[in-house]
C-alpha cells in the first residue's frame, strides 16, 4: 500500500484522538458502587459552608472553668488520659506565650500573662497536615472540617511534623489501657496503637444535629457556626469584638478564633 | 521411549497428586454451615442475605468512605427503602450483638482475622 506521508499523519492523528477521548470518558466515570442502595445525608444533620469556632476567653476565669469542657470532649470521644509526655490531646490548655508566640511582649498585663487558653485543632483553610499525609488518611471536607480516617493512617507522623499548632497526638501505646474497662462512650470507637488522632470538630455530633461537645458544655462561652453566613452567631461575634487567631503569619487560616 | 517405565509411572504419580484435592474433596465431608446464629429480634438485614454474605466487607468499606469523607451517613436500602444510619458500632452490631456466635463463627472457619475491634467497641451482650 502506498500512502503519502500527509495521509498517514492524518489517520494517525485521528486515531490518537479517538483513543484518548475514549480513555478520558472512561476515566471520568465514577468507581462502581458496591451497595445496591443509595446514600444520603442525615435529616437532622447540621450543615455549613465553613464551620468555625469563636472562643470568648474573657468569660473564662482560670483553668478550672475549662475543666468541664475538656471532660465533656474526652468522654464523648473516649480520649485517654496518659500521665506521661505521650498523652493524647484533643482539647487542652496552655499559656498565652505558647498559644500566641507572635503576639508576645514582656509587658503584657498580668491577667493575660497568667490566663490559660484552650487549644484544639484549628481546622485550617490551608491545612499543612492534609498536604503532607501520604495516604489521605487526613483530609478536608466540604464544610471545612479537617477529618481523619484512622483505617488509613499508617502512623508516619508527617502530619504531626506539619501541624504548626501541635494539635495532633500519636498513640505510642494502646489507648484502651488508659480507659476504663467499659469505654466512657460506647457509641464512639477508640483508637489503636500506631495511629495519629486529633479533634474532629465533632463531625459525628453535627451529623446528628448536635453542637460539638465543648460548645455544648461551655454554656454559650464558645460559639460555633457557619463562617460564610453573615447572620451566624460566629460572624456576629467576630463583627462585634476584636479577635485573634493562632500564628496567622503562617497562612494556614485557622477556623478557631479567640476573643481576648 | 527412553526409560518409558519410569517416565510413565512419574506422570501417573504427578497426575494423581495434582488432582488429589478434587477427588479427596469428593470423599470428604459435605459442606456444612458454619453455624452462625442470626439475630433473634430483627428479621431483615439492610440488603438480602446473599449480598451481605458475599459483600459485607466491601459494603463496610464503602459505608466508611461515604460517612467519613462525603458526610453521607444514611443508607437507603434497595431492598425495602428502609433508612439505616451508617455505623458499624451503632447499627450493624445493634442487631448482630453476639460476636462469638455471628462474626467469629465464619471468620474463624475461613481463617479471616479482621481487626475491627481494636478501635470499634465489640458487642458485649454475647460475651
Amino acid at each position: 500500500m502506498n500512502t503519502s506521508r500527509r495521509n498517514f499523519l492524518k489517520v494517525a492523528g485521528l486515531s490518537a484522538f479517538a483513543l484518548t477521548s475514549g480513555m478520558a470518558a472512561l476515566g471520568g466515570t465514577a468507581q462502581a458502587q458496591i451497595a445496591p442502595g443509595r446514600y444520603e445525608k442525615g435529616a437532622k444533620a447540621l450543615t455549613a459552608k465553613r464551620w468555625a469556632m469563636v472562643i470568648d476567653t474573657r468569660k473564662f476565669n482560670g483553668p478550672e472553668d475549662y475543666k468541664p469542657l475538656i471532660e465533656a470532649c474526652h468522654k464523648v470521644h473516649n480520649v485517654p488520659d496518659i500521665p506521661t509526655d505521650q498523652n493524647i490531646k484533643w482539647f487542652w490548655l496552655d499559656k498565652y506565650q505558647h498559644v500566641f508566640p507572635d503576639d508576645m511582649n514582656p509587658h503584657l498585663n498580668e491577667r493575660t500573662k497568667k490566663a490559660s487558653f484552650p487549644l484544639l485543632c484549628n481546622h485550617c483553610t490551608n491545612p499543612p497536615c492534609v498536604r503532607v499525609c501520604p495516604t489521605q488518611a487526613t483530609y478536608k471536607m466540604a464544610d471545612g472540617i479537617i477529618a481523619m480516617d484512622y483505617h488509613r493512617c499508617i502512623g508516619c507522623r508527617f502530619c504531626m511534623a506539619g501541624c504548626p499548632y501541635g494539635a495532633r497526638s500519636f498513640n505510642f501505646v494502646d489507648p484502651r489501657k488508659y480507659l476504663p474497662a467499659e469505654a466512657p462512650n460506647p457509641a464512639y470507637p477508640t483508637r489503636m496503637i500506631g495511629v495519629v488522632e486529633k479533634c474532629t470538630f465533632c463531625a459525628e455530633r453535627l451529623a446528628e444535629g448536635k453542637m460539638p461537645a465543648c460548645v455544648e458544655a461551655s454554656g454559650g462561652k464558645i460559639l460555633f457556626g457557619d463562617l460564610e453566613d453573615p447572620n451566624s452567631t460566629v460572624r456576629q461575634a467576630l463583627a462585634a469584638n476584636f479577635s485573634i487567631r493562632r500564628k496567622p503569619n503562617l497562612g494556614t487560616q485557622p477556623g478557631v478564633y479567640y476573643l481576648i | 521411549m527412553y526409560n518409558a517405565k519410569a517416565v510413565i509411572a512419574g506422570i501417573v504419580i504427578f497426575v494423581v497428586l495434582a488432582s488429589s484435592p478434587f477427588w479427596l474433596g469428593y470423599r470428604g465431608k459435605n459442606y456444612t454451615s458454619t453455624g452462625v446464629v442470626l439475630p433473634k429480634d430483627e428479621k431483615s438485614c439492610i440488603e438480602d442475605t446473599e449480598f451481605m454474605r458475599a459483600q459485607h466487607m466491601r459494603l463496610l468499606n464503602e459505608w466508611r468512605d461515604e460517612a467519613l469523607r462525603n458526610e453521607n451517613r444514611v443508607y437507603v436500602s434497595a431492598k425495602d427503602g428502609r433508612k439505616w444510619t451508617i455505623s458499624l458500632q451503632n447499627t450493624c452490631v445493634k442487631c448482630h450483638n453476639n460476636y462469638q456466635e455471628f462474626c467469629e463463627k465464619c471468620h474463624v472457619a475461613n481463617s479471616v482475622y479482621p481487626y475491627c475491634w481494636t478501635c470499634h467497641i465489640i458487642p458485649t451482650e454475647g460475651k
